[in-house]
């Protein structure tokens, strides 16, 4: 194999970067995702750290060229520890003209844009509704504008192979990379491992060659007079590897299901962003897993129920509407009082919204979606790494206090990645689970409904001699689990499911706070804006502001300390992706002046807009 | 390993619970004949489990001293499939009506029949809706005149088992709730089926709608209207078993035997053919143009949803093996900071 003095050019200028933020864009068949992986994974392997952003459309493959097909992967690495994809781009590779069209506006003044010359013909232009060639008429004079026959030179490049047209463009994406790979100092040999692990014979040989093509197409050519250098990060010692969100979550719920000794069912129907999910866990079948793939929403939820019924470790995964759908289930796996997990990979709403963009929109249907007094925990995951040992945590609550327990995702953390630091599965705590065991008829009847002193009933299964009992939705007498329709034993069933949903805040650590634990601005995330909102009130701090920040990462019940801590400040900063859930939440239940910054644009917020947003309480 | 197990009787299925059926019911028999049928298994009660939705039929488990679990309209099917992947090891009983079962949660049946889940679903059919007092169901006929059809019903009725066998039940069965010794050995067999077998029992609602199948339990009437299904035997009916059914064409037709007709012109039942089209012919014979079938219709093997799981499973852990956690967390690239 050629190995050149890789990443580092002989006779041009290196310069030395923090970090870049680098999109490639392109049609939904282009391979923009699998470019932004390999970025991802070879940057990470360098030692950056890493956060990325992958954005596709709804379709599956919309009419090629056009702005409807655009699917564009983000990535932010630096030699300092980050927390976000990245605001503004450093550097776009548009792969056609729409690709351009719906990119540009990200990308920085004097940023580097790489476009495929040869896309911006008559019907490439025509599609994205260009009147006129953007590449000729001076509107992308103020960035760093880089033609290069990209469609020509990969072809050229896999020509001997004698692969056809079509074979041969389908290669353009790793042309693509072995160009950017050469402007960020980066190894193609990450890429070569994984080009030979997936592809064989000629298309293996066509994606390297064009890989080496893009490379030496930036080393070669005067166009490009200089390349960046971002050295490795400071990152806690450790052994890292790189993961999506949702396949930390399939992971986090084996790692549960084993530490708690269960078995772990899935019941599912597919749903985007959540579907990933059933497909790791799929594959899990030597783990023991179980995965249940449902005829409809309610199926997957009920057979959840049933299975948790059975002893199992029982999850659930969705979206919003499938969340919707699963609701009267969900009521009564709190009535029955049996420990599951229904984990939701949020999207943009109402009803189909916004399938493939983010939200944090069903808050409201976590804490209140279901009919009657309904309570049950709610938790969320504030990154990709995050969700492993945010699914250990619910089914630790779930056991523990014998309820089903919400799990928030979203579109953003499911397909985002980052790096994570691999942990040791000895070195995780085992979760106890405990069954009562048989009874003979000397003994007093079992009690199904006779609580522990966190309120939490036995979890007694079926199969065991002397147990048999029955339940159901129906409303039922406080410890024999009798259907009961007294009003005073309603009244006390509501409050005693409601104070042990409470209960388990008494086990939530002390909420951690950025910053002084007072001062004039305290800002409040949770979920997915953890890294947006933290680095935004870092960068403030260090211009001097009073501001401080937490993040919630339970939502449901909201921890014991929140008050007095919102109340050792002047304000309370709530951004949300959605219209102000959370925020309404604090304000009616600690009654406090909190104010809200909400954006639903399918898309995370930006560090820039969070430091705006904070500077006018300075201003 | 011989487990020895306690003689059972009927007595021993009894909950604590007061039944609180409307007296005269028909479920009262398919409770009594199900608590004979149980103790007859060879299965500990422990490992059974009752599983039901909404509506009368579905406080069947709160009267049948086994596990049981009383859920949502219509969801029985789905919770027995994830109870029974579970833990296949439980003998599971769905019990639902005509309007849980093939209304609110059809889909949920449609499927679990398709996938053949080693379960047994026992749907009480009195063609109306009882416990929200007197509705029209989707078995209700033509013309039905309900509280919510004053004007009678304008929707075509579902047939049970002719939805049933379109899924491809392996075990499909039609019983009477007052018809009790048919109806024991009805639920027996279903019991005994592996696979999941599908029950419909006609039952009577006394108080919303009385009488819906007199036709067919009337002492008078039931020889002409009824016809009892026996595997390998001709379909022979009447009181003095002077009829029978014939296939003209692809039809079935009504015949005397003895006037140029014997009984081998008839058609026999066969409940192990492997194509449903017999099955599912029976299954449209309807009252008052023909005697409708009870008994067996049809009875194949195939291979079980639960115990493919445990297979894939199975097979998955021998030739993949190393089901290490540790081994999977540091798979593919991983690099080191120190």
């Amino acid at each position: 194999m050629a190995t050149s003095t890789e990443g580092i050019s002989k006779n041009k200028q290196v310069i030395k970067l923090e970090g870049a933020t680098v999109r490639f864009a392109g049609d939904s068949g282009d391979g923009m995702q699998l470019a932004g992986t390999q970025l991802t994974n070879t940057s990470a392997l360098a030692g950056n750290d890493v956060a990325t952003f992958p954005d596709f459309p709804a379709e599956i493959r919309a009419p090629r060229g056009t702005l409807a097909g655009v699917s564009g992967f983000q990535i932010h690495f630096a030699s300092s520890e980050i927390f976000t994809p990245g605001d503004s781009l450093d550097a776009l590779v548009a792969m056609n003209p729409a690709a351009l069209k719906t990119n540009l506006s990200d990308l920085r003044a004097g940023g580097i844009l790489i476009v495929d010359k040869d896309s911006f013909d008559k019907k490439g232009l025509e599609q994205a509704g260009y009147a006129k060639n953007p590449l000729d008429d001076g509107s992308l004079d103020s960035y760093q504008l880089f033609q290069v026959e990209l469609t020509k030179n990969t072809r050229n490049a896999v020509e001997s192979l004698g692969l056809g047209l079509k074979a041969a463009d389908r290669c353009r994406n790793f042309y693509a990379m072995g160009l950017v790979f050469w402007l960020y100092g980066r190894s193609l040999e990450p890429t070569r491992r994984y080009v030979q692990t997936k592809f064989k014979g000629e298309v293996a040989d066509a994606n390297l060659r064009s890989l080496e093509a893009g490379r030496n197409y930036g080393e070669t050519t005067d166009a490009f007079y200089s390349s960046f250098q971002v050295d490795r990060a400071e990152l806690k010692a450790g052994k890292y590897r790189n993961i999506i969100g949702n396949q930390a979550l399939a992971w986090g719920v084996v790692a549960a299901a084993k530490l708690s000794k269960c078995e772990l069912f899935l019941g599912s129907y597919p749903i985007t962003p959540a579907s990933d999910i059933l497909h790791y866990l799929s594959e899990f079948k030597h783990h023991g897993v179980k995965t249940f793939q449902a005829e409809d929403e309610i199926a997957a939820m009920t057979a959840t129920i049933g299975a948790a019924f059975g002893g199992d470790m029982a999850i659930t995964t969705s979206s919003g509407p499938g969340i919707a759908l699963k609701g009267e289930a969900i009521g009564l796996g709190v009535m029955l009082e049996l420990p599951m997990l229904v984990i939701n990979v949020q999207r943009g709403g109402p009803s189909t919204g916004l399938p493939t963009k983010t939200e944090q929109s069903d808050l409201f249907q976590a804490v209140f979606g279901r009919n009657g007094e309904c309570p049950m925990p709610v938790i969320a995951a504030r990154s990709p790494s995050d969700c492993f040992n945010t699914a250990i945590e619910a089914w630790q609550i779930a056991v523990r206090y014998m309820t089903p327990v919400m799990l928030l995702s979203d579109g953003y953390i499911a397909n985002g990645a980052e790096p994570w630091e691999i942990p040791t599965m000895s070195a995780l705590p085992d979760i106890p689970v405990e069954h009562p065991g048989p009874r003979s008829e000397d003994d007093p009847p079992f009690m199904p409904y006779k609580r522990d002193e966190r309120l939490a009933r036995p979890w007694a299964l079926p199969g065991t001699v002397g147990l048999t009992h029955r339940i159901g939705g129906l409303e039922k007498q406080d410890v024999t689990g009798n259907i009961s329709y007294d009003p005073a034993n309603h009244q006390h069933m509501v409050n005693t499911r409601a104070q042990k949903v409470n209960n388990v805040a008494n086990d939530y650590p002390a909420t951690q706070i950025e910053g002084a634990d007072q001062g004039e601005l305290l800002v409040i995330s949770w979920g997915g804006t953890y890294g947006s909102c933290l680095t935004a009130v870092r960068r403030m701090q260090a211009l001097g502001h009073s501001v401080s920040h937490i993040h919630l990462r339970y939502i449901n019940p909201l921890p014991n300390d929140l008050h007095g801590i919102m109340q050792r400040f002047q304000h309370i900063l709530v951004p949300e992706l959605n219209m102000g859930q959370l925020l309404t939440l604090i304000r009616s239940k600690y009654v406090i002046d909190a104010k809200g910054f909400n954006k639903v644009q399918g898309r995370p917020f930006g560090v820039g807009e969070l430091m705006d947003k904070i500077g006018e309480y300075f201003s | 390993m011989a487990i020895e197990l306690p003689v059972l009787k009927p007595s021993d299925f009894a909950s604590d619970q007061d039944v609180r059926w409307c007296p005269g019911c028909g479920d009262y028999s398919i409770l009594a004949q199900m608590k004979k049928v149980l103790p007859t298994l060879g299965v500990p009660r422990e490992k059974m489990v009752f599983v039901s939705g909404i509506g009368c039929s579905s406080r069947f488990p709160y009267y049948v001293n086994t596990y049981g679990l009383h859920s949502i309209h219509g969801r029985a099917p789905a919770i027995a499939t994830g109870l029974k992947c579970a833990r296949p090891d439980l003998m599971v009983w769905v019990v639902t009506g005509d309007g849980d079962g093939l209304s609110i949660g059809g889909n949920h049946l449609m499927h679990c029949i398709r996938r053949n889940l080693d379960i047994n679903i026992v749907m009480f059919n009195n063609r109306i809706y009882g416990l929200t007092k007197g509705q029209y169901s989707p078995t209700s006929p033509l013309g039905k005149v309900t509280k919510s059809t004053p004007m009678g019903a304008i929707d075509n009725p579902l047939h049970p088992l002719s939805i049933a066998i379109g899924c491809e039940a392996t075990f499909v069965a039609r019983s009477i709730d007052t018809n009790i010794k048919h109806l024991e050995m009805t639920l027996k067999r279903a019991a005994e089926h592996r696979g999941t077998s599908f029950v419909e029992v006609y039952q009577n609602c006394n108080v919303f709608n009385d009488g819906a199948f007199e036709y067919a339990t009337d002492k008078a009437s039931k020889a002409d209207t009824v016809i009892e299904l026996e595997h390998g035997k001709p379909l022979v009916f009447g009181k003095n078993r002077e009829k029978g059914i014939r296939l003209h064409g692809m039809n079935p037709e009504i015949v005397e035997i003895g006037k140029g007709v014997n009984e081998d012109d008839l058609l026999f039942h066969d409940e192990k053919a492997d194509e449903p089209s017999l099955a599912y012919l029976l299954s449209r014979m309807r009252y008052p143009e023909f005697p409708e079938p009870i008994g067996v219709f049809r009875a194949v093997d195939r291979p079980r949803y639960d115990e493919e799981m445990v297979s894939q499973i199975a097979k998955e852990r021998q030739t993949r093996g190393d089901a290490d956690l540790d081994k999977l967390f540091n798979s593919g690239e991983t690099w080191t900071v120190t």
